[in-house]
């Protein structure tokens, strides 16, 4: 694993296995009385962001609480940026305190690129412009394996280093009945991730991801939505939603990005939701046992209807808890071991 | 894997212990914690990963056999306690799994296959205070080779082996090895 994470694209299947393996370690967590590890005592998390966000910066927050960390909150908002300072000399700033790592949200593609370049700790990208969002893949692809690879375990150790065998039957499975074997990865799961793909990070990190666990992921969207070197991606492409929901076995909606659409992308936005909206009757033409996925945050009524959003078949408030441990497993990664990790298999 | 199912000198070393003698190292520590525990009342084992935990459910199956009574068991991984993670890369997380019914209260028996600094089990006690808090803690080992770093000892012991600091002990166990032995060989390179 590299030192820093910018895009999914970095992570190698080992690497994206070992993070899905250690956050369904770290997932235990959430059922104990005491939900916090010493593990990063002494390390400090900047979290630095330049746009707004509840849901990562609140999730990276706690993620690094739990391991101990301490934790520095950094928003553009009331600090020196509004007086001119650059994000080179933000970044200096945070270096000089002692930064271990720097999670970084900026409304331009490549910040945290050029960060890295800065700063001697690790670089988290937490979502720069409409390039990547490598942790909302993460927790993303940990949510759908423990939604569909859930299957019945062996035991214990299931599955892991070949332990099984000879120990005893009792007390197995006491805990998780949902938690996957470890070193399970996505193969030949069907993904469609559908709507403004031109203005997502997320859909750009989930399809560099999945597709490197074995998913097969297919964008649908409008022409005009699509981004044009889109044929590169290694993924497939449809304007036809309808004919996609048979065959998939998630359905990602993403959020139709207004704040960046600085032109006509559609007709109108009830002609949107129309052709590419989930609504009841779409949902009802889903395999039985395929799950709905939403980064967030939701425009109700645009790219989902309420009553998709709340089903049972919805995972949206999962991805928000799944969110805290992936990044947990992200940031032990790459800051609990030594000053230049090389966790590779 | 050396050998099919004989343990060999060689790569590994020198086999100590082979296969019966573990058998026999383990029915003893059985008899003797359900001795001390006045027949396995409120006990709970609970092994450290890797092969603490094999080692755990087989002292679980043999106290099963002769007390007719089913003693809880588990796994704790220690890893995210240890002294030592900043000098090696992160490492992946074995499984922590406790029984149903917790530790509150309950004898905690942790089992681990060699005890050396230490410094494994004070990360273990570390650990288990994050869990609840059991009335009592004990250690069982099938391996005890000295050296200790921090006051800490074993309850049950399979064997005590004197070694050298330039040695290295490796247990193997037929769950996760393929085949049951304790060898003793000469450093290799810096491990």
């Amino acid at each position: 694993m590299k030192r820093h994470l910018i895009s999914a694209a970095d992570l190698s299947r080992a690497d994206a296995l070992l993070i899905l393996d250690t956050a369904e370690e770290l997932a235990q967590l959430a059922d104990r009385p005491i939900k916090k590890l010493p593990t990063l005592r002494g390390r400090t998390v900047v979290n630095l962001f330049y746009e707004d966000s509840t849901r990562t910066r609140i999730s990276f927050e706690a993620a690094a609480k739990r391991l101990s960390a301490d934790v520095i909150n950094f928003s553009a908002k009331g600090s020196s940026v509004g007086k001119g300072e650059s994000l080179k000399d933000t970044a200096l700033t945070l270096e000089a305190m002692g930064a271990d790592a720097v999670v970084i949200r900026h409304p331009a593609s490549g910040a945290a690129h050029r960060l890295a370049g800065w700063v001697k700790g690790s670089v988290l990208n937490a979502g720069d412009g409409t390039h990547e969002h490598p942790t909302q893949a993460l927790l993303d692809a940990f949510t759908i394996r423990r939604r569909l690879m859930g299957g019945p375990r062996r035991g214990p150790q299931g599955g892991r280093g070949g332990l099984g065998g000879t120990v005893s039957p009792q007390n197995r499975g006491g805990l998780g009945g949902a938690s996957p074997r470890a070193n399970t990865a996505l193969d030949g799961l069907r993904v469609t991730i559908v709507g403004d793909v031109l203005h997502s990070r997320v859909a750009r990190s989930n399809v560099l991801l999945l597709s490197t666990l074995g998913a097969e992921v297919t964008l649908a969207a409008p022409p005009t939505l699509l981004p044009l070197a889109v044929s590169s991606w290694p993924c497939a492409v449809s304007y036809d939603l309808d004919s996609e929901l048979p065959k998939s076995d998630v359905v990602m909606m993403l959020r139709v990005q207004q704040e960046r659409m600085n032109a006509a992308y559609f007709p109108s936005v009830r002609e949107y939701s129309r052709r590419y909206g989930l609504d009841a009757a779409r949902m009802a033409r889903l395999p039985d046992h395929a799950i709905v996925m939403h980064p967030g945050p939701m425009n109700r009524g645009v790219e989902i209807a309420a009553e998709v959003a709340d089903s049972s078949r919805s995972t949206i408030v999962e991805q928000v808890a799944n969110g805290v441990t992936t990044r947990m497993a992200v940031l032990y990664l790459l800051l609990g071991g030594t000053e230049f990790p090389a966790v590779t298999q | 894997m050396c050998a099919a199912n004989s343990p060999v000198a060689g790569r590994d070393g020198l086999a100590v212990l082979d296969a019966e003698e573990i058998r026999r190292a383990l029915t003893r520590i059985a008899h003797e914690i359900l001795e001390r525990t006045h027949g396995g009342d409120e006990v709970i084992l609970l092994g450290i990963p890797t092969r603490g935990v094999p080692l755990a459910y087989r002292l679980a199956d043999r106290i099963a056999e002769f007390e007719k009574v089913v003693v809880p068991c588990g796994s704790l991984d220690v890893t995210m306690h240890r002294d030592d993670l900043r000098l090696h890369p992160a490492r992946a997380l074995g499984r922590t799994e406790l029984p149903p019914e917790g530790v509150d209260g309950k004898t905690v028996v942790l089992v681990d296959d060699v005890l050396y600094s230490g410094r494994t089990v004070r990360a273990a006690l570390d650990a288990l205070n994050d869990l609840g808090r059991p009335r009592a803690v004990q250690l069982a080992v099938l391996v005890d080779r000295g050296h200790r770093e921090l006051p800490i000892r074993a309850d049950y012991v399979g064997k005590n082996l004197p070694t050298s600091q330039r040695e290295v002990v490796r247990v193997l166990l037929a769950e996760v090895d393929g085949q049951d032995a304790v060898m003793i060989g000469e450093e290799e390179g810096q491990s």
